[in-house]
């Protein structure tokens, strides 16, 4: 089997999930004894073909056009499929990032396959492939397999796997391969215009060693005082999942998660956090991570530390108070 | 401007899952809009003020998903699409798509939006497999959409859109996308409106045209399968502290002093 890994950069940086996804790649073909190739798309990124070469992999594709300096996913599409017809591999894999959501799919359906998208893990059952999702927001887990023939579409979510198990190329380099692909202005239909960043955030929760967080379980805006409360009495930062910063009761820079900031504090505490994957891949590096849900089976218990039961209007106030006792004790 | 939202029915956030096979049991649990598409029905609605024409709601499913779509057109939607299909928990991403492709194109629309993802299967492929499908021009986690007329004012004139895309790690990025396109909304590009009362009687006169897959001429080829769901095993030792409220919070302060020593 033949496996294709088409890694992420964006002027001319990597995208770090692109490592994790090559991981995988390597860790599937030792499974089921199966060459990995690696893919640079972009322009001027040669350097960065060089550096995947000293990986173990059995070959680099190198692929670059005027029209692949910017990320469009019609540019994206047309060389991709281009490149995936010449080469012929049994499976495809991406990082599943915010840009393999914006084109997998369509390339995938171009060749008239399907993606599984967001996978946490694969197992070989016997010579079967079965990869390994989150359904129900992380409630429940899925094994689903590829109907139908090669090739495979498949993208593993951030932190499914660790970069630093990547193996380094066992005789120097692999070779950077170039494949010309055909691409013409009027295929590219959407403009990309500037990137940028929203005004500067006046928290670094990065920074921060102690976090409360809270997440739907908080209800109401106005319950958001007892868990800024318990985060006074903690000298922590308050923080909040997804829903909470959409529905604008806490601004965007306190929100943790894919979309939002990557933590890894002394302490975590989850409030009412439900712990989809969305959130949990900006938190699970905390050292200690205290769950508190009233839902037993909330997906965050998984990664908690400490997990209470129960409901958080009775436990903050009581936690705030314990902790202002601890500190005359 | 004619727009079609797509919208999800799904199980309820609190709803106890209970797994059977490769889906979960449908009977004691409520159903609800899929979140992440109420905020493409409040996009959709808002654009309708701001530029007339027509809102139409697009949902497949069983019987059940009919009140969801009741729920969308008292918040304001024109008409809506049933796709009747009771074994829509089984399709994949293509085939759930190839089936909204063929009823999206016999409306003729100048725009469709659909959600981030889905809170069951959470696949987040919709969007950009009907743009594959329909061969349009597509962007996804849109943070704002403003419509830009051509110089002419001509009905015909060029019209584009100026995006504000979402992208990791706090950046975002500008991008124009000509008309007709397939926009998948990000969650909290809006405040999502509720039904007024006015609304609801409304809804009642509005029209739900239903269709099914047969009708419309699709033939499926899945490209790939839910074989079984179950309940994650744990990866890390929880230790569950229990008591009343107050002697819990005693318990977790010693814990976190003494034990993991990180206050």
């Amino acid at each position: 089997m033949k496996i294709l890994v088409v890694t992420e950069q964006r002027q001319g940086k990597w995208n770090n999930t692109s490592f994790e996804t090559l991981a995988a790649a390597q860790q599937i073909a030792a499974d089921a004894s199966s060459t990995v190739s690696a893919l640079v798309i972009g322009k001027g990124v040669g350097h960065l073909a060089e550096e995947l070469a000293a990986r173990n992999v059995a070959e680099v594709l190198l692929v670059e056009h005027d029209l692949l300096e910017v990320y469009t996913p019609d540019g994206y599409c047309v060389a991709l499929s281009q490149v995936i017809n010449a080469a012929q591999p049994d499976m495809v894999l991406f990082p599943h990032t915010y840009q393999v959501r914006d084109f997998a799919p369509k390339l995938a359906a171009a060749l008239a396959k399907g993606l599984i998208g967001d996978c946490i893990g694969y197992r070989n059952d016997g010579g079967k492939l079965v990869f390994v999702r989150q359904m129900f927001q992380g409630k429940t887990v899925s094994d689903v397999t590829f109907q139908g023939a090669a090739p495979w579409f498949a993208s593993f979510q951030s932190g499914a796997f660790r970069a630093d198990s990547l193996a380094a190329h066992p005789s120097g380099k692999a070779p950077v391969n170039k494949v010309a692909v055909e691409l013409k202005t009027e295929q590219i239909r959407t403009k990309p215009l500037e990137l940028f960043k929203e005004a500067k955030s006046s928290v670094d929760l990065t920074q921060a060693p102690l976090i409360v967080a809270i997440g739907r379980g908080i209800k109401a805006p106005e319950n958001i005082q007892l868990a800024q409360t318990l985060a006074k009495a903690l000298g922590g930062e308050i923080a909040a999942s997804r829903p909470i910063c959409d529905e604008g009761w806490l601004p965007m820079e306190r929100q943790i998660g894919s979309s939002g900031q990557t933590v890894a504090p002394k302490l975590y505490l989850a409030l009412g956090i439900s712990g989809a994957i969305q959130h949990v891949v900006g938190m699970k590096g905390a050292r200690t991570i205290v769950a508190i849900n009233k839902d037993q089976n909330a997906p965050i218990f998984e990664i908690a530390d400490y997990g209470v039961v129960g409901d958080i209007f009775e436990i903050m106030p009581a936690l705030t108070e314990a902790l202002e006792k601890a500190k005359f004790a | 401007m004619k727009i079609i939202v797509c919208i999800k029915q799904v199980p309820a956030k609190d709803a106890p899952l209970s797994i059977t096979g490769n889906w979960i049991k449908e009977a004691d649990i409520g159903f609800e809009m899929n979140e992440p598409d109420s905020y493409a029905l409040e996009e959709a609605l808002r654009l309708n003020e701001k530029h007339g024409g027509e809102v139409i709601v697009l949902s497949m499913g069983p019987e059940r998903v009919k009140q969801t779509i009741k729920e969308a057109l008292a918040k304001g939607a024109h008409r809506a699409i049933h796709i009747a299909d009771d074994n829509f928990s089984q399709l994949d991403p293509l085939g759930s798509a190839q089936t909204l492709a063929a009823a999206i194109q016999e409306e003729k629309a100048d725009l469709i939006l659909t959600g981030l993802q889905s809170d069951d299967h959470g696949f987040g492929q919709t969007g950009v497999l009907l743009a594959a499908l329909l061969d349009l021009p597509h962007a996804t986690l849109i943070m704002q959409i403003e419509i830009q007329n051509g110089t002419s004012s001509a009905a015909s004139a060029p019209r584009s859109m100026r995006l504000k895309r979402e992208l990791e790690a706090g950046w975002f990025q500008h991008i124009e996308c000509p008309l007709p396109a397939v926009l998948s909304i990000q969650s909290g590009i809006n405040k999502v409106r509720y039904a007024t009362l006015k609304g609801i009687m409304a809804a009642k006169k509005k029209e739900i045209t239903t269709i099914t897959r047969e009708s419309l001429g699709v033939s499926l080829q899945p490209t790939q399968k839910i074989e079984k769901i179950y309940v994650p095993t744990k990866t890390k030792k929880t230790e569950f502290l229990t008591g009343t409220p107050k002697e819990v919070a005693t318990k977790l302060v010693e814990k976190l002093k003494f034990e993991a020593r990180v206050i």
